[in-house]
Formats: structure tokens, C-alpha cells, sequence
């Protein structure tokens, strides 16, 4: 597969992932501002903009409305939903060879709709919301059913799991944990409590966290369930198995590069979300153990670029 | 004509001297279209209307646009198109094939003999300053013997039908046609549109025009190459024809590079992969031949690749369509194709050319000087409908631009007779949909690798703007598809 191509389908699926993740923290944010809560809407906010990595150009003005429409359908911020799936879709036009009729129809379908103009104020959102996760799922099925699963299904799946990996790292480190109380089911309902329900629907994490532990809300479960469940695919535990699998496959199907230094780093990062142990996260810190898993999908990103897409030519022919 | 046929489409049908494809001049629809007006009249309006929406739609989800230039950045338009089928029998079909194979045959002898010997010329058949002085001549091409002596692989040959019925040819395309994915998709909108019509009516299959290009491509590999890589190159997603390339590469399995793909090490060229460096050997060239190589072309070009030049006269590459191609269709020396055929191949032109004056000779320019509000005026090196005087539709302002600057360059302009060409019946819409004749052209696909062949059929493109001459995209054309019958 050519570079270029590998590298248009990981940024073309990295900009999809981050729509989606987009989409639900603003969905999810915006409902619970319905709520009373002892996080102020400046918090809450401020909290938002710090998760999706503080976008150039965006900071919390005082006006709710500005401040989504800046983040859902403003074309000019790169940060907004409309920008990100204009920007997967600008890179799956670089590849239009490259996949198939079924997925390129469905992106360049969403594409029409977000971009077609602004909804009104006031009803917009949530429509706006399920209408983009339907059709980011849509995408993802067309992905996964109809394309085959070679090269450029393993930049896919890469490109997802970093961004994932990342994005929900940089959603954990936005909270306070460890001044929060360490049990709060006995204050269900209570305001925090919201907080833990939110930022596990951030994750679309709520139900399938039920599912394993009830709703009895535990910060160490929460930890444990967004960071090292091994099932749940929106932990980053999850994402950095599959990110490994799709490395592996790719090493074995290019045959002549080794990209050894990638398979260790990449495969230490793993041990360490397998082998960990919640408390000792906790204890060494949740917002330092989580930057540091960011640094290293940083450092995976980087050797991949390296081994993959901008390898020197001197290089690659004294191979 | 509305009342005589008892339908409301046709209300504003108008038949004059030009020839109409559907309706003889006394009104009568023509054979070959019974079936097919028999269909549209009974079909209600609604019912029309629907189909052309979601023809329309499933051209716009597939993404088969083309961009506009001189409009605002990146604008993306669906390629206007038309429900109603042009029709050509199989005995006109096989004249234009004919006729074809013939003009393209000549041509590439042509380049083959002016790149390398230069025979015609010298037997004084072609005066030399109408090559030498073509800004198309590439002099680096001069003594560098391409695989099979083939020069243009792929040709569209623009053709129009004259009031008489007949078919001419308007010019040849051999540098880098476009226009074949819009064949191609149409074709395939149309069955789905319309699949009893098209069941009923024996049209000759196109679908294999990929495959006929790909063993084409095959067939000019390098020598010692016998499973050659073949690559589609691209100057990327900001060219009109983006979807056109993409399409191709698919159709064709073959890797879609953009220059930045490609890296010249030793005379050979490779493409990046991810797994290293993968050698190229056929590069079916859709990036200009003066953008390919900034060393030896254009040095402000940033959509080819250093090097590349030399790997192609080192004879480790091909490029389809060669360089320096746009010599044989510059417009001044179309005038000369007939004389050409004669020469190499010893036969009359089975399709003729469009009458043509050349503004260097002194008694053709003052001819068309005091003509010009009748004729047309072309730049010799303009394509796409840009840089044209259509004289009966021009302004007494267009018309003294154009004097002085044919008199500054006469090199560089010629005039033709403004021509009445065919007129084919087209869907209308609005709010009150009606079929309205308008004028259109014939683009056929000429491949040539082992042997010549053409696709039965070809794009047909239509002049949508009433009364309209110009069939361009870039300029409000649409196009409609193109259905050759089995007798």
C-alpha cells in the first residue's frame, strides 16, 4: 500500500473517532446542564474544552450557544464536528481507490448533511447528535463488513485506537479524583453522582458499566472499567489491544520492515494497562499514569510515521 | 410538433435545418428511437421527475463531481446530466470506428516520424515551422524510441454531426482525455433507471473499457518487464478530473500515485509503500506532460517527480499517453490530418475534418478578418471551450480583441465556419418539465496498445444552455449517455 494512502486512511479515521467522541461530550454535556449541579456551567465547560485539548481559538465566553456552535458546526474551527468529518472525508477523497462504494457513499452522505447549513437554535442538537452517531456507526459497519481487512483496515483500526485511547486518557484527566469521596453510592442522585453517570456516558461506558458492577457508582471501579477493562471497547485498555493486533498484522503483512523499536514500545504500553492494578493508578496518581499513556500513544504515532510513511529513501533501499 | 404527437413534453420541440437525432426533418421520430419515445411520452410527469432526482442523488453520493475553476475555491458540481439516451445505429457506429482507427493509426505514425526522422517534412508535405513553432514540440523527445512505437494510448476524439447527417471531426484529444468515468457512470445510472428500455433495445456493452485500457497499459511495458506495475498519475484531489482518476485506478486495480509518491533512484522509478520501495514500470500519465519532471520541464511544478524524465528516455519507464504528444493535435496543424493520412497510409480520410483557415497564410487571415462576426476563432493551444471567439454570438468589443490579437500571433489562432451541428432531444426540468432539442457532440475513447480499438459508444456531451454552442463542462454542458446498437 502506498504511504501516502496508509496515512490518508489513519488521519481519515482518526478525524471520524474524534467527530464521534466530539458529538457525545457536547450531547452529554449539554443534557446535564438541565440538571442542578455543583459544577457551574463555567466549570463544566472550561472542563470540555480542556478534554477535546483546549481547540486554538476557543475559550468558554459566558454563552453556551456560541460555544457549541463553535464546536459542532463552526467549518472555520478545526476542533468542530463539522470540520472533522469534513477533514475524514477530504482524506478519504485522497483515497477514493482505496475504499469501497458502500463506505465512501456513507461518509460523503454525512458529509452533505453536516455541512448543508446550521440548524436552528434551540432543537438542534439532539437531532443533530443522533444523527451523526448513526451515521458514524453506518460508516463503521460499512467498514467493517464490506472492506477487506489488509493494510488499509489495519491504519483504520489504528488510527481509531490511538485517537480513542487518547481522547478518553485526556476525558479521565479533566476530573478530580482523588479529592473526590471514595464511595458516593450512598449519595445516589446526589450532584456528583451525575458527574460520575456523565462522564461515563462520555464513553458511551454507562450501561455496559452496570452490566459489570451495578449501578453502585465506585471511583475505583470507574477507573478500572474506563482504563483497564479488557472487554469494553471504549477503555483504553481496549484500544491499545487492538492497536497492537493491527501492529502485528501490519509487520507480518510488509514482510521486509522489522519496525522492532515500534513493537517494543507499543507492546510495553500494553503489558502496562494489562498487568496494572487500579490502585496503584490511584496511587501514583490518575492524571500523571494517564498523560503518561498519552505520551506513549504519542511516541507509537510517531514510530509509526517513521517505519510506515516518511521512512528515508537511503533507507529503505540499502534494505 | 406538441399536438402531432399528442404529448405536453414536446411542446416547445423546435425542428429547423439542423439534424436533429430523434425526429426527421417532417416530424416523424426515427426508427431507432421509436421505442424509446414511445416510453418517455407514457411515462407521467412525476414519475420522470422522480427518476432524474435520484439519478441526480446517486451522482452526488458517488461523489462524481467535477471542480470548477475561476469559481470559488473547490467548488463541487455533479456532472448535469440528461435522462434521454443518444442513439447510433450499428452501420454509423461502424463508419466512425472506421473512421477512427484510421486517424489515430496516422497520428501516431506522424509523432513517431517527427520525433525521430521526420520524413513528412521533409517531403515538404507539412511545413516545418508549423511543428517546430507548436508549443506542444517537445525537442527532448526527439530520437527516444517508446514501446511499440505507440505515442498516444489513449485518444478522445471530439466529433460532430453536420446538418447532412455526416460525422466530422472537431479535434483530437491526445494528451490527456478526459471525460471516459462520466461514460462509464452514466451508463450504469441509465440501467438502473431504465431496465425494460434497455433490455428491449440490444445496446453494445461499454463496461469493458477498463480492461481494454488496462491490457492497453500492459502491452507498453518496458522491455524485460513481463508483470509490470502500472500506476495512475494523478495531480490530485484538486483537479477537475479527481473523480475521473479515482474511478479509473479502481476499475483497473492499479495504485492512484501523486507525484509525492514517487522517487527516482538509478534511472528507475519506485513508489513509496509501506512496505518500502516498490518499482514502477507503466505510469498512465493524467498530470500534464509539462508538470511531470521539474528538472527537465517545468521547474515550478510541485505534481511530478525529480528524475523522472530520465528514467523515461533511459527506457525504464513508460509513460501512456508519451510526452509531447499535443504536437499532433495543436489546432493549426489539424488543418493537415487528411494530408497526413494520405501520406502514411495512402487513403482518403474515411472522417473528414471541419474546414479550417490558418491565420499564418496572409489570404485565409484577411478572409477571416472580415468574417469574423461569422466564423469562430480558436487559440491553437486551448482546450475546454476557454479562449474562443464565436463570432455570430460575439460583442463588436470580443471582436476587435481578437484582431489584434490574431494579428499579433497569427501562429496561434484559427477559424472555422461557425457549425450547425446535431441537436438531440433533452429532459427539461422546472416546474414544468418538457423535452427541448439541444446541441451535442460525440466523444469516443480510442485505446491503443497491441492493436487500435474503440469502445462502442463514448460520452456525449450536450450544450444545455439554449441555443447554446458550447458542450464544455467548465462552460454549462451536461452530458448524456451514448448507446450503440447491435443491428
Amino acid at each position: 500500500m502506498l504511504s501516502r494512502v496508509a496515512d490518508s486512511l489513519y488521519w481519515m479515521s482518526r478525524y471520524l473517532e474524534r467527530a464521534e467522541h466530539t458529538v457525545r461530550l457536547l450531547d452529554v454535556n449539554f443534557s446535564m446542564t438541565l440538571d442542578p449541579s455543583s459544577t457551574s456551567e463555567e466549570e463544566r465547560w472550561k472542563r470540555v474544552l480542556a478534554a477535546l485539548g483546549r481547540p486554538a481559538g476557543l475559550e468558554w465566553n459566558g454563552d453556551f450557544y456560541s460555544l457549541v456552535h463553535a464546536l459542532a458546526f463552526d467549518k472555520e474551527n478545526p476542533a468542530s464536528i463539522t470540520a472533522c468529518i469534513s477533514a475524514a472525508r477530504e482524506n478519504a477523497r485522497q483515497v477514493r481507490e482505496e475504499i469501497n462504494s458502500e463506505q465512501w457513499q456513507q461518509l460523503n452522505r454525512m458529509y452533505h448533511r453536516v455541512t448543508e447549513g446550521t440548524p436552528e437554535k434551540g432543537h438542534w442538537l439532539d437531532e443533530f447528535s443522533t444523527a451523526t452517531l448513526n451515521d458514524l456507526h453506518l460508516f463503521q459497519g460499512a467498514t467493517d463488513t464490506s472492506m477487506t481487512h489488509g493494510e488499509g483496515w489495519q491504519f483504520i483500526q489504528i488510527g481509531r485506537s490511538i485517537e480513542r485511547a487518547t481522547s478518553i486518557a485526556a476525558l479521565v484527566d479533566v476530573f478530580e479524583w482523588d479529592a473526590a469521596p471514595e464511595n458516593i453510592s450512598e449519595g445516589a442522585g446526589s450532584q456528583q453522582f451525575l458527574e460520575w453517570i456523565g462522564l461515563l456516558r462520555c464513553c458511551t461506558a454507562f450501561e455496559s458499566y452496570c452490566n459489570v458492577y451495578t449501578a453502585d457508582l465506585v471511583q475505583p471501579q470507574i477507573l478500572q472499567f474506563l482504563l483497564l477493562n479488557k472487554e469494553f471497547p471504549h477503555s483504553v485498555r481496549y484500544s491499545i489491544d487492538q492497536l497492537r493486533c493491527a501492529l502485528l498484522a501490519l509487520q507480518e503483512g510488509s514482510g521486509r520492515l522489522v519496525a522492532e523499536e515500534l513493537s517494543r514500545v507499543a507492546g510495553r504500553l500494553q503489558a502496562s494497562l494489562t498487568f496494572c492494578d487500579i490502585s496503584e493508578v490511584m496511587n501514583q496518581g490518575v492524571g500523571s499514569y494517564v498523560r503518561n499513556v498519552s505520551q506513549q500513544c504519542r511516541e507509537i504515532h510517531s514510530l509509526i510515521y517513521r517505519d510506515y510513511i516518511k521512512y528515508k529513501v537511503q533507507v529503505a533501499l540499502s534494505l | 410538433m406538441g399536438t402531432r404527437h399528442g404529448s405536453a413534453y414536446l411542446r416547445n420541440y423546435l425542428l429547423d435545418q439542423a439534424f436533429d437525432e430523434m425526429f426527421e426533418p417532417d416530424g416523424e421520430v426515427r426508427p431507432h428511437y421509436r421505442v424509446l419515445f414511445e416510453i418517455f411520452r407514457s411515462l407521467p410527469e412525476e414519475e420522470l421527475m422522480r427518476l432524474k432526482h435520484s439519478a441526480d442523488m446517486s451522482f452526488l453520493t458517488q461523489g462524481i463531481t467535477f471542480t470548477v475553476y475561476g469559481n470559488e475555491a473547490g467548488t463541487e458540481r455533479i456532472f448535469p446530466y440528461d435522462m434521454l439516451p443518444r442513439i447510433i445505429t450499428g452501420a454509423e457506429w461502424r463508419h466512425i470506428e472506421r473512421g477512427l482507427i484510421q486517424r489515430i493509426t496516422a497520428l501516431n505514425l506522424f509523432l513517431e516520424d517527427v520525433y525521430n526522422e521526420g520524413r513528412i517534412l521533409r517531403d515538404g508535405i507539412i511545413p516545418g515551422e508549423i511543428v517546430y513553432s507548436c508549443p506542444q514540440f517537445r525537442r527532448e523527445m526527439r530520437g527516444l524510441r517508446v514501446p511499440r512505437n505507440v505515442y498516444i494510448a489513449v485518444t478522445g476524439t471530439d466529433l460532430l454531426r453536420l446538418n447532412d447527417g455526416s460525422f466530422v471531426v472537431l479535434e483530437d484529444n491526445l494528451r490527456v482525455p478526459s471525460g471516459v468515468s462520466y461514460m462509464l457512470t452514466s451508463r450504469r445510472v441509465m440501467k438502473r433507471a431504465f431496465p425494460q428500455t434497455f433490455r428491449s433495445y440490444g445496446v453494445r456493452p461499454i463496461e469493458h473499457y477498463p480492461q481494454v485500457l488496462l491490457s492497453a497499459l500492459r502491452s507498453l511495458a518496458p522491455e524485460g518487464r513481463p508483470e509490470p506495475t502500472i500506476v495512475l498519475l494523478t495531480p490530485g484531489i484538486y483537479n477537475s478530473a479527481y473523480f475521473e482518476h479515482t474511478y479509473l485506478a479502481r476499475q483497473m486495480g492499479i495504485e492512484l500515485v501523486e507525484g509525492r509518491d514517487l522517487v527516482v533512484h538509478d534511472n528507475v522509478v519506485y513508489m513509496r509503500t509501506t512496505a518500502g520501495l516498490r518499482r514502477v514500470d507503466v505510469i498512465y500519465r493524467r498530470v500534464d506532460g509539462d508538470f511531470v519532471d521539474p528538472l527537465a520541464f517545468r521547474a515550478d511544478s510541485i505534481l511530478g517527480v525529480a528524475g523522472l524524465f530520465n528514467a523515461y528516455r533511459a527506457g525504464n519507464v513508460t509513460f501512456a499517453n508519451a510526452l509531447g504528444t499535443g504536437v499532433a493535435d495543436d489546432k493549426a496543424l489539424y488543418a493537415y490530418v487528411p494530408a497526413i493520412i494520405r501520406y502514411y497510409l495512402k487513403e482518403d480520410e474515411i472522417l473528414p475534418n471541419v474546414e479550417t483557415f490558418l491565420m499564418t497564410d496572409r489570404t485565409q487571415r484577411q478572409h477571416v478578418l472580415q468574417n469574423l462576426d461569422k466564423l469562430v476563432v480558436k487559440a491553437v493551444s486551448e482546450s475546454g471551450g476557454y479562449g474562443m471567439l464565436i463570432g455570430p454570438h460575439s460583442t463588436e468589443e470580443q471582436r476587435v480583441e481578437f484582431r489584434n490579437r490574431i494579428e499579433a500571433n497569427p501562429r496561434n489562432y484559427i477559424a472555422q465556419p461557425t457549425l450547425e451541428f446535431s441537436r438531440s432531444p433533452c429532459l427539461m426540468g422546472g416546474k414544468d418539465p418538457s423535452i427541448e432539442p439541444r446541441h451535442v457532440d460525440l466523444r469516443p475513447y480510442i485505446l491503443y496498445g497491441d492493436k487500435v480499438t474503440v469502445v462502442p459508444g463514448g460520452l456525449t456531451r450536450v450544450a444545455l444552455r439554449k441555443g447554446s454552442l458550447v458542450v464544455n463542462s467548465s462552460q454549462g454542458g451536461g452530458s448524456k449517455d451514448t448507446w450503440v446498437l447491435h443491428d
